[in-house]
């Protein structure tokens, strides 16, 4: 199987001319600390949306991540302010999330209503539990919390090196296993994946699984990054995900999308919410661009996919005409 | 309700063909006004029935936007930031010392504006409108906060707040706008060619445009008409509170697109209409008011309307297949 590279060689080609212009106007932006905290900043969103890629992949979507987070980050808090050993918390707060995913690939698989609408409910009913159940409380973690993300290895901060880790194994699951390549033949064609064997409401419901599972991984990093947790902690998040995804080069109709490409997708928008600061520009645009940044890299893969490119560099290869790009 | 208008009044007599989700959302709503007055018994006077419809109206306008976008099988997610984003421009027009009316009409044309951009990217890039308008989300809500530098905008004539406050008779101005703005997205689903042309794009988007019919202008139409909803919506919101925040208006895409999905309007499309919507809002008013006067927090509130979301979708489908296996 052939996989097309152009996405991540165009972020690639984006993220080194933006810090050319980093280059320019706030030299200080290139220091190893600064490097770390883009990386480091990046880790939650990161982890979700190798679980995301999973989700869109198959022609879904979930908008409930956010609200599954915070659910999740107060749930692992809870239980360790409780005494339960940190592992085990971290332990249930995944079982958590994967139990979020069910209820959600249930809903869309079997009773197959939109993932959309679904992920739109539980998104409510998920908020409105936590902030029933808080009080609106925020909740203070425990210091071990803190000194397992504060910590490094060799010089590597952790979270890091867990990032690290999950894009390894997120990469594997989904270009070298079964499952993970059935993801893609779902997306692509459902009629036919399901003629050649596969169950598509099996590979629906533990598509949202899993991506419960990597929210439930992000909520390590996430609760070793924070001291407390706030209710409403991850409003936005899902966008923030989608954006890095998206960015990334899956395609939103499901079916083509790499680990990879999420991953520079998350880079590109932790390098430019960090340029804004650095370029002195009011952090209250970093919406208004980060929204633009998806339009023009959907609008783009839109336009190529219909085969009449925008003009912005002269293609070096001739199209041959009716060929679709993968 | 049905759009093949003759066949189907041909059909009427089969009880399979009644109204069902209008029949199921009105047993509904009796049922909820059962509960609510027994609940508080402050909750069954005129006055406060009035009131819940001063509070649906921002919420009913960008529903019935909503309604049109969702039955071209689409959805627009970006109306509560449009609203925000309106709000922001109204106030930044009078504080620049724009006339009030003027600076009303360049906040709706701001909405025309906002919308129009969703429906040209989804019409003619052929974006799916999720991820389009959930782009859009973030962009216009990003754009009124960076305006606004999350300021508050508080300045305005005293002849403004008469939209949010005021009453014609008895009635909340919003009110008698809403009852207006329904009965004209009513008529134009129902008579106008566009209208009845967004029930065929989102039956057989490809059937339609092999017909001829003027697919893209329709659907870029039918954004626009959602963005000058919401500019009206924000502009309503901004005069009710006495004042435009950024964050103005962000959740409401949610409660819109629950109204529309609680009144019948099928998610994927083809079917629906204005009274199902009125119907659905009126539902979420009711659970909503009746609860606050019973001293139930409004996050409790959220996971009522949120499972009622969840079993108007799931009770529709049902119905539906009911009626498609009887047909046979």
């Amino acid at each position: 199987m052939f996989t097309d590279r152009s996405r991540e060689r165009a972020i690639l080609i984006f993220l080194v001319l933006l810090t050319g212009v980093l280059a320019v106007f706030a030299p200080s932006f290139f220091t190893a600390k600064n490097a770390s905290d883009i990386l480091v900043n990046i880790t939650v969103v990161t982890i979700a949306a190798v679980g995301m890629t999973a989700v869109i992949l198959t022609g879904q979507i979930d908008i409930s991540i956010g609200a599954q987070l915070a659910a999740c980050s107060t749930a692992v808090g809870l239980m360790a302010k409780a005494g339960v050993p940190l592992e085990l918390a971290f332990l249930a707060g995944m079982g958590l999330g994967m139990a979020f995913g069910f209820i959600n690939g249930v809903l869309v698989a079997y009773a197959k209503i939109p993932a959309i609408v679904v992920t739109l409910a539980t998104l409510t009913i998920l908020r409105a539990v936590m902030l029933t159940t808080t009080g609106g409380a925020w909740t203070v973690l425990p210091p071990s919390f803190r000194e397992l993300g504060g910590g490094s290895v060799l010089g590597l901060p952790n979270p890091i090196l867990y990032l690290t880790l999950i894009l390894l194994a997120g990469n594997f699951i989904l270009s070298h296993t079964r499952w993970g390549r059935s993801l893609y033949a779902v997306g692509s064609n459902p009629a036919a994946a399901r003629l050649a064997g596969l169950s598509l409401e099996r590979t629906l419901l533990s598509t949202f699984v899993f991506q419960g599972l990597m929210v439930g991984l992000a909520t390590v990093a996430f609760t070793t990054r924070f001291t407390t947790i706030e209710p409403a902690a991850g409003q936005g998040f899902e966008f923030a995900v989608i954006t890095a995804v998206v960015l990334g080069g899956t395609n939103v109709f499901g079916g083509s999308g790499t680990v990879l490409g999420t991953f520079l997708g998350a880079l590109l928008v932790g390098v430019i919410a960090t340029a804004l600061t650095f370029l002195r520009i009011s952090a209250y645009w970093v919406d208004a661009v980060q929204g633009s940044f998806i339009l023009l890299a959907v609008g783009l893969d839109a336009l190529r996919r219909q085969g009449r490119p925008l003009r912005l560099f002269r293609s070096r290869v001739k199209r041959i005409p009716g060929e679709v790009a993968a | 309700m049905t759009s093949l208008s003759s066949i189907s009044k041909a059909r009427r007599r089969s009880l399979a063909d009644l109204p069902w989700p209008d029949l199921v959302l009105i047993v509904a709503l009796i049922v909820a006004f059962a509960v609510m007055s027994r609940l508080s018994p402050a909750f069954l006077t005129i006055s406060n029935l009035l009131e819940v419809t001063r509070f649906s109206a921002e919420i009913g306008f960008l529903a019935l936007g909503m309604t049109l976008v969702i039955i071209t099988g689409g959805i627009d997610l970006s109306v509560g930031s449009t609203l925000g984003l309106c709000g922001i421009v109204l106030g930044l027009a009078t504080t620049a010392g724009l006339n009030i009316v003027l600076a009303c009409i360049l906040t709706l044309a701001v909405g025309v504006l906002c919308g129009f951009f969703n429906g040209f990217v989804i019409a003619r890039i052929g974006i799916p409108p999720l991820i389009v308008t959930l782009a859009t989300l973030a962009v216009f809500r990003g754009l009124a906060l960076g305006f606004s530098q999350a300021k508050s905008f508080g300045d305005y004539p005293q002849a403004f707040f008469a939209l949010g406050q005021g009453y014609v008779g008895p009635f909340p101005v919003q009110l008698v706008l809403l009852i207006g703005v329904a009965l004209a997205v009513g008529i134009f689903l129902s008579r106008h060619t566009y209208g009845r042309l967004i029930y065929a794009l989102g039956n057989n988007a490809v059937a339609a445009r092999f017909a001829g019919a003027p697919v893209q202008s329709a659907l870029i139409l039918v954004y626009s008409l959602s963005g000058f909803l919401a500019a009206l919506a924000g502009i309503i919101y901004t005069s009710r509170l006495s004042s435009a925040r950024a964050d103005a208006g962000t959740g409401f895409e949610l409660d819109a697109i629950t109204a529309v999905v609680l009144g019948g309007t099928a998610i994927m499309g083809g079917s629906g209409g204005v009274i199902g919507t009125l119907l659905g809002l009126l539902l979420i008013g009711v659970i909503r008011n009746g609860l606050t006067l019973a001293f139930i927090p409004i996050e409790q509130q959220s996971i009522i309307i949120g499972a009622a979301l969840l079993v108007a979708v799931l009770l529709n489908g049902f119905l539906k297949t009911l009626r498609s296996r009887r047909r046979v």
